[in-house]
């Protein structure tokens, strides 16, 4: 990377141009404000499209052809089959087997680990850089400095605000959807397949170029609900299989057993409650891993037994959300993200379960975003530090090892809470700095361990309700030194100058970049 | 010919642990092999810690090699050691320093409602169990941990004891069976133990020579700290001798009851009502109360049944029991939620203790709630819920005060 370094608004060293691309450092928080008009759709017109509405074409290639698939190309998907998606492997192999361009750029909204056959077409040039949330083995890919691009690791809002601002030209966007209709009209909420919501896409297909569904249940026009309109659709491809249904359905919504992680929930439900945090109709959001299920399950508890009502919560949706709908703690899930089936069931029978789409509510170049409206927000992190800055995509021996999904937007609710664990096998999760600066610490409000909780000193009205508190309130640094009086101080890793991917923050300036792992 | 001797665990589902193979040679000075999980962080100061271990023992030939699953210094020292005396033969300890906030002691009559086991040769399980709470944190080298790997877990307890902090629970070791149990009592006694748990304990005979170990450790370590034992009793024979066992020694200070081996032992298996247990248990509550000392009842092994074991919790205190062992920290706060007096009885209880203030200050020698008349064991149990309900927060210790008098 022969660009420029510059010093940005956290003190981190990022270049100026990416991809050939001129990128703007960070400024802080809500200093950035693009203007002007950037990126629209490509005019249309119905008159060119099958008049009885069947727009089914043989196959993915077919499609693929028809959408002028060429060389440098960006070609967009969605996760929300998550690490059951068949699509997006299959997408890359017909064009690979089938078509032969290469140097495309794949723009993801997530990879999995189920992704791994991608690996191949990275390697071979038929893909030249991912820019999206990066799991597993391809982060592994990038850290080793062996894909050939940059990567670009975007929150769920900055992917759509990339779109907005022509940072991110998609030229097919290629939807699976487990249930369609010949005239594109999609949804998630029926068929083997079935997902929940479609939100993710929904800046692809607004402004896409071309825009091909992939469905493995085809239906009678209309397919309803229309979660996807298709007007927005070019192509429909009919094939026998898009997901495996309980890889969809992730095993990550089962609420923890480890017996650490379930006390840290309590730490956590038992301090939102002392910081008069769960009061009538508030609003809150938590992931769907083990603690933060186990942390709903406390406010669960904590709510009945005071007869406290939550207006609306966002997820990431589970069973356990599902429940507190049905028994009355909650009036309104706002879902991104079906999680199991019972949330998926729900979204289709409980009219106060509403798909959304995240990326757009979360999306910097809105008029109004949800994120500041809540109340309660529960995060998790691979790494903090005394400033409270987090890390959410790289380990502490510097591997990228997961996207941003919605954290960074997340970062801007009223309580931003991460119940962390203060050391993970001999590793302290707590830092002097962080290795990768994903969100300002000015955004971090408290973070739970079990061995102690730390307020974010700019929080002081926290800090002063928790005053009396018997709860282990103690700073960071005496937690950090904690952790590291029982792990050792661990020696930083090792990197060579070569930036492999940028980690943009919500408002598409650069935030900081992760270089290659030295061997 | 080399010798190698070998220590830890390896394979998928071990974390905070390691396996070393010691390969001592006759030349060509150390070579030490490592990999770790950690090794990008955390490699240079491994190297060093095998270095300066293997230095200690002596050693100045031999082929190190540490598979590391992210343990901590106190357990790769443990491991290296352990493989270190599988191929020599040392009487040299590698100890690591022991945290100033680990030695504290216990007293006699300290609540024992929770004690939670912990395999003696687990590291990982070592390291959090304090945050947990129970009133008392079992290292065990007995059931849990195989014959083969007895002489590692000492080792590993022994450091355990010096760097895992507890957070103020009462530091137990089961020792195995008497009478190879005595030779595990080097591995603890000089390392801030605060009770022994003696297993299959049958007769006051072995309580003595417990006993007797521990004093002669005390005295050559010149060690003033008091170290308190509790028998358990698993056996028809232990049953039978429970008083006798129960008054053997001066620092026996609670007694359990094992109820696997015992419906092993009595020839019938162990039931969900714990109707052929009935006898044992009650037995051994009587012999215990006879004797001033805590009867703790046994395990609950269906760590997912909440329910279930909160049902047996509510028995085992209806019987008179003061406590019971747990296997997973799960169970401590069903446990220490039973045991805990209810409201009524913390009510009940406070009337009691007041009125028993109020006749003292007076000088009356009886004391009465309304009419009733309260007898001196009354009150002594009054009192007892009343510091138990202070001690879990249920209560103020300023009660009387904030009772508006």
């Amino acid at each position: 990377m022969a660009s420029k370094l510059v010093k940005n608004a956290v003190g981190r060293l990022v270049p100026t141009e990416i991809n050939g691309k001129k990128e703007t450092p960070f400024r802080g928080i809500g200093k950035y404000i693009p203007k002007g008009r950037e990126a629209a759709p490509p005019i249309v017109s119905s008159s060119k499209f099958p008049s009885d509405g069947n727009k089914i074409v043989g196959s993915l290639k077919e499609a693929l052809i028809k959408a002028g698939i060429s060389d440098g190309m960006t070609i967009s998907t969605h996760h929300h089959l998550r690490d059951g998606d068949l699509v997006s492997n299959e997408l890359f192999r017909v064009i690979h087997d089938e078509i032969g361009v290469k140097d495309l750029v794949w723009f993801p909204s997530a990879s999995f680990p189920c992704h791994k056959p991608i690996i191949k077409y990275l390697e071979d040039g038929t893909i030249n850089r991912i820019e999206g949330s990066m799991n597993g083995p391809l982060g592994k890919f990038a850290s080793e400095g062996k894909m050939k691009g940059t990567a670009v690791l975007r929150s769920h809002g900055g992917r759509y605000q990339a779109v907005q601002d022509g940072e991110v030209h998609i030229d097919i966007a290629v939807i699976a959807a487990p249930t369609a209709d010949p005239f594109g009209n999609a949804n998630g909420l029926y068929g083997p397949s079935a997902c929940g919501g479609l939100g993710y896409a929904l800046a692809d297909y607004r402004y896409a170029d071309k825009v091909i569904i992939v469905t493995d249940n085809l239906v009678d026009f209309p397919a309803i609900p229309m979660q996807i309109e298709g007007n927005y659709v070019d192509y429909v491809v009919v094939v026998d299989k898009i997901g495996i249904p309980e890889k969809i359905v992730s095993g990550t919504t089962r609420i923890t057993k480890s017996p650490d992680r379930l006390f840290i929930a309590d730490l956590t439900a038992k301090f939102c409650d002392e910081a008069g945090l769960i009061k009538d109709g508030f609003s809150f959001q938590m992931g769907a891993g083990g603690t933060s299920l186990a942390f709903g399950n406390n406010l669960h508890k904590i709510m009945k037994e005071r007869g406290i009502k939550a207006r609306f919560a966002i997820g990431g949706v589970t069973k356990y959300l599902v429940q507190m709908l049905e028994e009355g703690t909650l009036d309104y899930i706002l879902d991104g993200q079906s999680f199991d089936l019972d949330a998926v069931r729900s979204m289709r029978e409980n009219k106060n379960h509403k798909d959304i789409s995240v990326f757009h509510c979360y999306d910097y170049h809105t008029k109004g975003n949800y994120t500041t409206m809540m109340d309660i927000m529960i995060l998790g992190a691979t790494e903090v530090d005394v400033n409270f800055n987090g890390n959410v995509v790289t380990h502490s021996d510097g591997y990228l090892q997961h996207g941003i999904g919605g954290w960074q937007n997340c970062l801007y609710a009223k309580n931003v809470i991460l119940p962390i664990p203060l050391f993970r096998g001999r590793i302290p999760v707590i830092k002097d700095e962080v290795t990768t600066l994903c969100g300002p610490g000015e955004l971090i409000d408290v973070i739970v361990t079990e061995r102690g909780i730390a307020i974010n000193p700019r929080r002081t009205d926290l800090i002063d309700r928790m005053k009396n508190s018997t709860l282990p309130i103690k700073t960071i640094e005496e937690l950090k030194d904690e952790a590291e009086k029982i792990c050792g101080k661990p020696k930083k890793p090792e990197f060579t100058d070569d930036i492999v991917a940028a980690i943009k923050w919500v408002d598409g300036t650069i935030i900081d970049v992760v270089r290659k792992i030295k061997e | 010919m080399s010798k190698v001797g070998t220590a830890g665990n390896k394979g998928k589902s071990v974390r905070s642990d390691c396996f070393v193979t010691l390969e001592v040679t006759k030349s060509n000075g150390i070579s030490i092999d490592i990999n770790s999980k950690v090794g990008k962080l955390f490699g240079d100061s491994i190297h060093k810690l095998c270095e300066e271990e293997l230095s200690y023992f002596g050693i100045e030939n031999a082929k190190l090699t540490v598979e590391d699953a992210g343990a901590l210094p106190f357990v790769l020292m443990a491991r290296i050691e352990a493989a270190i005396k599988k191929v020599i033969d040392t009487d040299k300890q590698y100890i690591p320093d022991m945290l100033p906030e680990n030695v504290y002691q216990t007293e006699r009559d300290r609540f024992r409602r929770s004690r939670l086991y912990l395999p003696g040769n687990t590291p990982k399980l070592m390291l959090n169990a304090g945050i947990h709470k129970s009133d008392g944190i079992i290292l065990d080298l007995e059931d849990s941990v195989a014959p083969d790997k007895k002489e590692e877990a000492k080792i590993l307890v022994r450091n355990a004891l010096c760097r895992v902090n507890f957070y103020g629970a009462e530091r137990m070791v089961r020792i195995n069976q008497i009478p190879s149990g005595l030779n595990d009592l080097e591995y603890v006694v000089p390392y801030n133990v605060n009770l022994i748990l003696i297993p299959k304990c049958e007769n006051a005979d072995q309580v003595q020579l417990v006993d007797e170990k521990i004093t002669e450790i005390k005295e050559k370590k010149g060690i003033g700290y008091p170290i308190y034992t509790m028998p358990i009793i698993e056996s028809a024979m232990g049953v039978i001798n429970a008083y006798e066992i129960a008054t053997a020694s001066k620092n026996v200070v609670a007694m359990a009851i094992g109820l696997e081996d015992y419906t092993a032992d009595i020839g019938t298996p162990r039931s969900k009502e714990g109707k052929e247990s009935f006898f044992a248990r009650s037995q051994l509550v009587n012999a215990a109360r006879a004797a001033g000392i805590q009867p703790i009842d046994s395990v609950f092994s269906d760590v997912s049944d909440m329910d279930a074991l909160r049902e047996v919790v509510l028995e085992s205190k209806s019987l008179g029991f003061a406590g019971m062992g747990c296997i997973h920290p799960r169970q401590i706060k069903v446990i220490h939620e039973s045991f805990t007096p209810t409201e009524a009885e913390i009510e009940k209880a406070k009337k009691i203790v007041k009125a028993f203030i109020e006749a003292n200050e007076k000088g009356l020698g009886v004391v009465s709630v309304g009419s009733k008349m309260i007898d001196p064991p009354v009150v002594k149990r009054a009192r007892r819920i009343i510091d138990l309900a202070v001690s879990t927060g249920k209560l103020s210790e300023n009660w009387r005060d904030e009772d508006g008098e």
